[in-house]
């Protein structure tokens, strides 16, 4: 690969260890009682925002309270972070094209793992609710949306990629198009002959 | 015969014509309805859109309610009455065994006083938003509120005083205000106080008090007391600027009468303007000067990380006499019993208000200081001297209307005056002492104010007036009318009325701040990690309930939308049963109140974090509801509980519980 690229896919992988420290999703929430709205961030070891005050509010209809103890994932989340960090920075040294495919694969594969393991937190507490809560509606659930927005009773609630989550497709594009102008650049060296 | 018809026709249609005259003729009778003067657009101009601020906020003494309260302008909407110096059932201030001790002196606890002079904080002569003082008039005291939570946080006593009225007056960076006394007393021990009334002229002695608010906590202790000769003090305000380091007091009964003061205080042409050299009385303490005499007095402050008051007692104060200090005071001779004693934002002036005197003069700092270096007075007061009226004086303020009391200034150089006899606000010129323009105030105005209007920046967009007497102004109430306020804009050259509000207690003195100084510093809730109550329960599992003799004590927190414990049994008759209520929860707005039935004192009303205690004392056997008084959640009628009172000798266990459904079943 050209040293443009190497250079490209070194910054990428150590781009993400801006996931360490900055809010990679948010949840926002809204409801006529709270015009100055809600919010949880969501980082790659704990949680931030309105946690105590959004958990006060649960309690009504039922959903679990949140903390960040009962999430192993914020355990592991930060030595996968910098393991996928390390793998770009190696396939940068190693210059191969196959490196860069495979931190590509192994990125995707990360990211889609990520987006399956929100949703099922929130599947789970959206739907796993205490039979004695006060409220109860009747086939209502009150998952969050996984991205976008969806009105849960009396609240709007939106969600969206944070700081990091940006960073993460931003890497994402640029290991692509790195890739893409490799594969582009070595095609006139080998006449199409297939 | 046809000549009397004729006499009497030409009569009758004389009388009919001059009748129909009277009648249709504008000015030849009282007319019996309040002219008009709002212009077409005032209702635009004081309309502030639902959902949005007010620009300023005014604080607005409650006189005779003792608390403070606070408006938002231009709208005039009340936003809240802040319990200061009397008592609040709705908050439990006062009642709770906490807030008992704000309210308490060296004669006890005191549940009521007047209020009358509220004054801002102050940082470089310009109102800061810190802080608000305000006087207790009856039972002589200062309090101090926060201004970020809106909330009483220090009262300090003022010992040998009686009459608290020329005062919370601050110097620029609010390290002193003031206190002087109304009615001169004597003053010293039992035997030296307890002398026939008449005596007035030997024993009787006033005082000036200077209190240093301490800059962080803001807890007050008295600097210094300066004895004066026996008169009374009516208002004051500190020198600035050039003028900074003094502090002016108005004060009238200089005939030094003790009965019927109406017209025995009335018979000299003129009363003074006592101007202190404070500076100077706060090296003399400095240098140790001054001699302690007793004064017991109480000054309370309110901890909050603790949720409770804590009280200092002094026993004496410093004492500064003027006979071993020349140079402390001077009298500078002031027309028929002064009342208003205003300076300038520039401090070169001094504006004395006369209420029975037909001119306002305009004292000049400049020439006060020359008089003093020339030593040009015209004699002595008991030993003060006496300044000569022409050597001081800048200008008369000529013709102004009737019964002077006040003066405000806005930023153009302009003075604004209320006129109590004459009902009327007369702006005039400080340096050509001209007036300019008069407007009518509906009706007999007291006190006036302009945002920061006695500082050294008025923000000059409005003046308040704030008005002794309302009549016809609102929908009557039976014998007791409404209290009024009337806001005018003097952003033009002539003033303009744009509305009139109604106010809770007796409207006096007033302050007003642009709300951007203020907002920034609003606490939303106190943390609950902070809280250092002895008896807090930070969580459901600290809560608890103790015997200890006759005294019951329950732990008990409060959240959307319950109480824990709320099954309280093995309560007897002849126990105090103490309720430490936490509120558990750590949002904005989110209060809880607490009140039992029979509760012989008021309610508890909890912000988020806070810990207040209620004693109640069952009467009689049976189960005692309790409830939650706050609409905190829409299952807040739900939140409620109950204690069951046996009698003395009864065996019943001491309990205390939350039972959730599956212990139930």
């Amino acid at each position: 690969m050209k040293p443009i690229s190497r250079v490209m896919i070194a910054i990428a992988a150590l781009a993400l260890l801006a996931l360490l420290i900055v809010p990679i999703w948010r949840i926002d929430l809204q409801a006529p009682q709270y015009p100055e709205g809600l919010f949880i961030q969501i980082y790659a070891d704990h949680f931030a925002g309105d946690v105590e005050k959004i958990n006060g509010l649960n309690h009504y209809i039922g959903m679990a309270t949140i903390h960040d103890e009962m999430f192993p994932e914020f355990i592991y989340l930060p030595r996968v972070l910098i393991a996928l960090a390390a793998f770009g920075v190696l396939a940068a040294l190693w210059g191969k094209r196959r490196g860069l495919f495979a931190g590509l694969i192994t990125l995707s594969a990360f990211g889609l793992w990520a987006l399956y393991d929100m949703y099922k937190w929130g599947y789970s507490y959206g739907h796993e609710l205490d039979p004695r809560a006060a409220i109860k509606v009747e086939g209502q659930a009150y998952q969050p949306p996984l991205i976008g927005h969806k009105q849960l009773l009396n609240f709007d609630a939106w969600s969206t990629p944070d700081t990091g989550g940006w960073v993460l497709f931003g890497v994402m594009g640029l290991l692509a198009g790195v890739y893409f102008l490799e594969l582009r650049r070595k095609k006139p060296a080998k006449p199409a002959t297939a | 015969m046809k000549r009397p018809l004729l006499v009497t026709g030409t009569t009758l249609g004389l009388i009919a014509g001059a009748f129909l005259l009277m009648n249709s003729l504008p000015g030849c009778r009282p007319s019996r309805t309040t002219k008009s003067v709002v212009t077409g657009d005032a209702a635009a101009r004081v309309y502030v859109k639902p959902g949005t601020h007010d620009e300023f906020y005014n604080l607005v003494s409650g006189g005779f309610s003792g608390q403070l309260a606070v408006y938002g302008l231009p709208s005039g909407r009340l936003l809240r009455e802040v319990p200061v110096l009397s008592v609040d059932p709705e908050s439990g201030y006062g009642y709770s065994e906490e807030t008992k001790g704000m309210l308490t002196t060296s004669q006890g606890f005191i549940p009521w006083d007047d209020t009358h002079h509220p004054e801002l904080s102050q940082t470089n002569g310009i109102p800061d938003g810190k802080w608000c003082f305000i006087n207790g008039n009856n039972t002589p005291r200062i309090a101090q509120v926060d201004l970020g939570t809106f909330r009483t946080i220090n009262i300090i006593e003022i010992p040998n005083s009686a009459g608290n009225h020329s005062s919370p007056f601050t110097t620029g960076n609010s390290e002193y205000v003031v206190a002087g006394t109304r009615f001169s007393v004597p003053m010293g021990d039992d035997a030296s106080r307890d002398v026939p009334i008449k005596t007035y002229k030997q024993n009787f002695k006033g005082n000036v008090s200077f209190i240093h608010p301490d800059p962080e906590t803001g807890k007050m202790s008295i600097a210094f007391q300066i004895t004066t000769p026996g008169v009374n003090f009516d208002l004051s305000h500190a020198g600035k600027g050039p003028s900074e380091g003094w502090f002016f007091f108005s004060c009238y009964n200089t005939e030094q009468a003790y009965s019927l003061l109406e017209v025995n205080a009335s018979q000299r042409d003129k009363d003074f303007i006592m101007a202190v050299n404070w500076k100077l009385a706060e090296q003399l303490a400095k240098d140790g000067k001054g001699k302690r005499v007793p004064g017991r007095h109480f000054s309370n402050h309110w901890n909050e990380r603790t949720h409770s008051s804590e009280t200092t007692v002094y026993e004496d104060v410093l004492q500064l006499d003027p006979k071993d200090h020349p140079g402390l005071l001077y009298f500078m001779p002031c027309p028929k019993s002064p009342h208003g004693c205003d300076v300038d934002p520039t401090g070169r002036f001094i504006v004395g208000s006369g209420k029975l005197a037909a001119l306002v003069p305009v004292f000049s700092f400049e020439k006060m200081q020359a008089a003093i270096a020339e030593k040009d007075f015209e004699g002595d007061f008991a030993g003060i001297p006496v300044l000569k009226y022409e050597s001081v004086l800048h200008g008369e303020v000529k013709k102004p209307g009737l019964g002077p009391l006040h003066t405000e200034f806005d930023d153009k150089g302009n003075a604004y005056t209320s006129f109590f006899v004459s009902s009327e606000i007369v702006k005039w010129n400080v340096e050509s002492v001209g007036v300019l323009d008069r407007v009518p105030t509906y009706y007999s105005i007291g006190h006036l104010c302009i945002p920061g209007g006695d500082s050294q920046k008025p923000w000059g967009k409005y003046v308040i007036a704030y008005n002794k007497i309302t009549k016809d102004r609102y929908l009557p109430t039976g014998p007791e009318l409404a209290q009024s306020a009337q806001l005018y804009s003097i952003e033009g050259d002539k003033m303009e009325l744009l509305l009139d509000f109604p106010t809770t207690g007796e409207p006096h003195y007033a302050q007003a701040i642009p709300a951007d100084l203020v907002k920034p510093r609003e606490v939303k809730f106190f943390k609950i990690e902070e809280n250092e109550h002895p008896y807090v329960a930070k969580g459901e599992k600290d809560t608890k309930i103790e015997r200890r003799g006759k005294e019951v004590h329950v732990w008990m927190t409060t959240i959307r939308s319950h109480f824990a414990p709320d099954n309280i049994e093995g309560v007897k008759l002849g126990d105090e049963v103490y309720f430490h209520v936490t509120n558990l929860e750590q949002d904005w707005d989110v209060p809880h109140g607490f009140a039992i039935k029979g509760a012989a004192n008021a309610e508890l009303l909890l912000m988020p974090g806070e810990t207040q205690t209620l004693k109640w004392i069952p009467t009689r056997v049976g189960v005692t509801p309790m409830y939650c008084t706050d609409f905190c959640s829409a299952l807040h009628q739900e939140m409620q509980g109950y204690v069951r009172v046996s009698p003395a000798n009864s065996t019943v266990p001491l309990t205390a519980l939350t039972v959730s459904v599956d212990a139930e079943m």
